[in-house]
C-alpha cells in the first residue's frame, strides 16, 4: 500500500514499526501535492524543505532508539490562521501577506513536540470569514471532486488537502461551521471539539467566543489521534479548560446500543435539498441498525441561529481586527503611493464641515490607519467589520449586540434541554452538496444561510463532527453531522467510527485522487 | 431597517476603513440588507433572559504573579512596517508634518 493511501492510524504505527520511514511517508505526500495543488490550489505554503529535515529528525530519532511522540512521522497541513514561526501566517489576507510571526500556536507546537511533520499552510476564507474558500485574497481552493465547485469554508484548504490525499490529516478552526461545513462538501471527517477543549494561543482571532481548532482526516479514528494531541490545557489561553484529555482513540469500537440520537424535524423544511435530505435519513437507519435509539426533539430557536450568529460574530471581530493598524505588523499603506481607497465623507474631522488636512482625514495618522485597512482587508472582512461595528455602536447596542446575546441564551438552553432527553443531536451539515464557484459569491445574505445547521454549536459552545453518508447522483459527497454536549469528544468520534464501520462512504476519493497508470 | 449613507460614512470613521463613494453605495446597499436580517430577532421574547456573552462559566482566571519571559523588543519589532529598533514608528499625532 502507498503511504498516500494509508490511514494516519496506520502510518505512524508503520513508522513507529520501522516498516515505513518517515521520510518516505513524507515524500510521498510532498509528490502528491506537487502534483495536484496546481489544480486544486489548497496550499498557500508548502514547506518541502522542512518538511524533509523534520521526517529526516524523525527517522534518526527511531535509529538511535529514542521515543517518539504518538504522531512521529505523520504529515500534517495547517491552516494558515494558526502561528508558524517558521512559515508566513497570512490568514489568506493582503493585510497580513508575509507576516511571519515571533512563535508557534499552541497547537503548533504541540505537533512539533508530537514529531508530526508539518508539510504547509492551508488556504481559506479570508481570516476565517466564509463558507466557499472564494474570500482567500490567494484565490478560491477548487473542491477535489469538481474543479468547478467550492470546497466549502472557511477552512476549505484543509479539507480539499485531505480529500485528495495531499495529507493524510489537517488542522481546521471552527467559529460557525468552518470545519464541518468543508469536511462535508469535501468528503472527510473535521471535527469542532467543545469551546476551550483545544487551546486558541496562536490562532489568529476572528469570534473569540465562537473560534475552537479542531482536526480534519479521512476517518473518526485519525481525528481521535489527532484530538490526543492538540486537546488540553494550556495557561496561555484563559479560556482552555483545565481537564484531563481522555484518551480519543481507546473507546472507539463499543457499540451504540443504548445510545440516544436526536433527529430534529424542522431540519428537514423546504431549504433542503432532496437527495441530502435522503441520505441523511439512510444515516439515522444506519444508526438504528448499529443500535442506537432515534428519538425526534425540537430546537425551538434554532432558526434564530445564522442571525444570532451574524452579530455575536462580527461584534467580536470589529474588535479583534482592530488590531490591524499598520502601525505594529500586518500592511501599511504608503502615502502618495496610488491609493486604491479615497476618502469618503465620514473621514472628515466633523460631518459636513470642511475638510481635515491630510486630504479628508481627521490627521495623518488616522488617515495611515484608514488607507492600510481599506487596502489590507478584503470585501468581506470590511462587510463584517462595518457591521460589527455598527451593532456595538451608541443606540444600537441594545438592540442588536445586547439582543443577540439574549438569543443566544436560549440556544443555548435548547441544547441543555435536548441533551436531558438525547445524548447526541443528528442531522445535515448543509443543505446542498457543493455550490458552484461564484454561485453565491455576489449576494453575501445568501452566503451566511449556508451556515444554518452549524452555527447553533459555536453558539452553545458544544461539539460536533461531519463525516460523509453518501453522495450525490452527481457525484458530490454529503454530509452528516452529529452535535454532543460538552466534553462528549469520546461519544462523537465513537458513533462516527461505529457508523464508518457500517459504511464505506468515508473510503471513496474523488477522481483526481486516483493514482496515475 | 435601511441605513443611511451617513449612517454607513459613520461607521466606516469608527471601524477606521477608508471608504470610497462607490464602496459606501455598495455598503449601504449590502449592510442594509444584512442588518434587515438581522433585525428578525426583535421577534423574540427576551423578556427576563439574561445576556450569554460566553458558553464557559469560567469567571476570571488569573496566573502567579511571575515575571515569565516574553518576546524580546527585535522579535516584537520584526514584522513591524516601520520601526527605529527601538519604537514603532507612525505618522505624527501632534503638528501634521506628515512624517514617518
Amino acid at each position: 500500500m502507498q503511504p498516500s493511501d494509508m490511514s494516519a492510524v496506520d502510518l505512524v504505527t508503520a513508522v513507529r514499526q520501522g516498516d515505513l520511514t518517515a521520510l518516505r511517508a513524507t515524500e510521498a505526500f510532498l509528490e502528491r501535492i506537487e502534483r495536484l495543488d496546481g489544480q486544486i490550489n489548497a496550499f498557500l505554503a508548502v514547506d518541502r524543505e522542512g518538511a524533509l529535515r523534520t521526517a529526516a529528525a524523525v527517522d534518526a530519532k527511531r535509529k538511535a532508539g529514542k521515543p517518539l511522540g504518538p504522531l512521529a512521522g505523520l504529515p500534517v497541513a495547517v491552516k494558515d490562521a494558526l502561528c508558524t514561526s517558521d512559515l508566513p501566517t497570512t490568514c489568506a489576507s493582503k493585510m497580513l501577506a508575509g507576516f511571519r510571526p515571533p512563535y508557534d500556536a499552541e497547537v503548533v507546537a504541540r505537533l512539533r513536540a508530537a514529531d508530526a511533520v508539518i508539510v504547509g499552510k492551508t488556504n481559506m476564507d479570508e481570516f476565517a470569514m466564509g463558507g466557499s474558500n472564494e474570500n482567500s485574497a490567494f484565490g478560491p481552493v477548487h473542491n477535489p471532486w469538481d474543479l468547478t465547485r467550492a470546497p466549502g469554508g472557511s477552512s476549505g484548504g484543509s479539507a480539499a488537502c485531505v480529500a485528495a490525499d495531499m495529507a493524510p490529516v489537517a488542522i481546521g478552526s471552527d467559529t460557525g461551521g468552518s470545519i464541518r461545513q468543508p469536511a462535508g462538501l469535501c468528503g472527510i471527517t473535521g471535527l469542532k471539539p467543545t469551546y476551550g477543549r483545544v487551546s486558541r494561543r496562536g490562532l489568529v482571532a476572528f469570534a473569540s467566543s465562537l473560534d475552537q481548532i479542531g482536526p480534519m482526516a479521512r476517518s473518526a479514528a485519525d481525528c481521535a489521534l489527532m484530538l490526543e494531541t492538540i486537546a488540553g490545557h494550556d495557561p496561555g489561553d484563559a479560556t482552555s479548560l483545565d481537564l484531563p484529555v481522555p484518551a480519543y482513540g481507546s473507546d472507539l469500537e463499543r457499540p451504540l446500543e443504548g445510545v440516544r440520537i436526536g433527529r430534529v424535524p424542522a431540519h428537514f423544511g423546504a431549504g433542503l435539498d432532496p437527495e441530502v435530505a435522503h441520505a441523511v435519513e439512510e444515516a439515522f437507519a444506519a444508526f438504528r441498525a448499529a443500535g442506537a435509539t432515534i428519538i425526534d426533539i425540537d430546537m425551538p430557536h434554532a432558526d434564530a441561529g445564522v442571525a444570532t450568529y451574524y452579530l455575536v460574530a462580527p461584534c467580536e471581530a470589529s474588535s479583534n481586527l482592530a488590531r490591524y493598524d499598520g502601525a505594529h505588523y500586518g500592511h501599511r499603506a504608503e502615502p502618495g503611493k496610488g491609493h486604491r481607497a479615497e476618502p469618503g465623507q465620514g473621514h472628515r474631522a466633523e460631518p459636513g464641515g470642511a475638510p481635515a488636512s491630510g486630504g479628508g482625514f481627521e490627521s495623518s495618522l488616522v488617515e495611515m490607519y484608514c488607507r492600510s485597512r481599506a487596502e489590507g482587508f478584503g470585501p468581506e472582512v470590511k462587510r463584517r467589520i462595518m457591521l460589527g461595528t455598527y451593532a456595538l455602536s451608541a443606540g444600537y447596542y441594545d438592540a442588536y449586540y445586547a439582543k443577540a446575546l439574549k438569543v443566544r441564551r436560549l440556544i443555548r438552553q435548547d441544547y441543555l434541554d435536548a441533551f436531558e432527553k438525547v445524548d447526541l443531536i443528528g442531522g445535515p451539515v448543509s443543505a446542498t452538496a457543493a455550490f458552484k464557484l461564484g454561485e453565491k459569491s455576489g449576494d453575501p445574505l445568501a452566503m451566511y444561510l449556508v451556515d444554518l445547521y452549524t452555527v447553533c454549536t459555536n453558539l452553545a459552545g458544544v461539539g460536533g463532527i461531519s463525516f460523509p453518508c453518501g453522495f450525490t447522483k452527481g457525484g458530490l459527497p454529503i454530509g452528516f453531522q452529529l452535535q454532543a454536549p460538552a466534553l462528549a469528544e469520546p461519544l462523537l468520534l465513537r458513533a462516527t467510527d461505529r457508523y464508518q464501520h457500517l459504511t464505506d462512504w468515508h473510503r471513496r476519493r474523488p477522481a483526481i485522487a486516483a493514482r496515475p497508470r | 431597517m435601511s441605513l443611511s449613507r451617513n449612517d454607513v460614512a459613520k461607521v466606516g470613521l469608527l471601524a477606521r476603513l477608508a471608504l470610497s463613494d462607490a464602496d459606501l453605495d455598495t455598503m449601504t446597499r449590502e449592510l442594509s440588507t444584512i442588518v434587515g436580517f438581522v433585525g428578525q430577532l426583535e421577534q423574540i421574547d427576551t423578556a427576563d433572559v439574561a445576556p450569554l456573552a460566553h458558553p464557559l462559566d469560567t469567571q476570571n482566571v488569573f496566573r502567579a504573579d511571575v515575571p515569565k519571559p516574553s518576546l524580546t523588543t527585535a522579535e516584537a519589532l520584526q514584522s513591524a512596517p516601520r520601526h527605529d529598533g527601538e519604537c514603532f514608528l507612525v505618522p505624527a499625532v501632534l503638528g501634521d508634518t506628515g512624517a514617518a
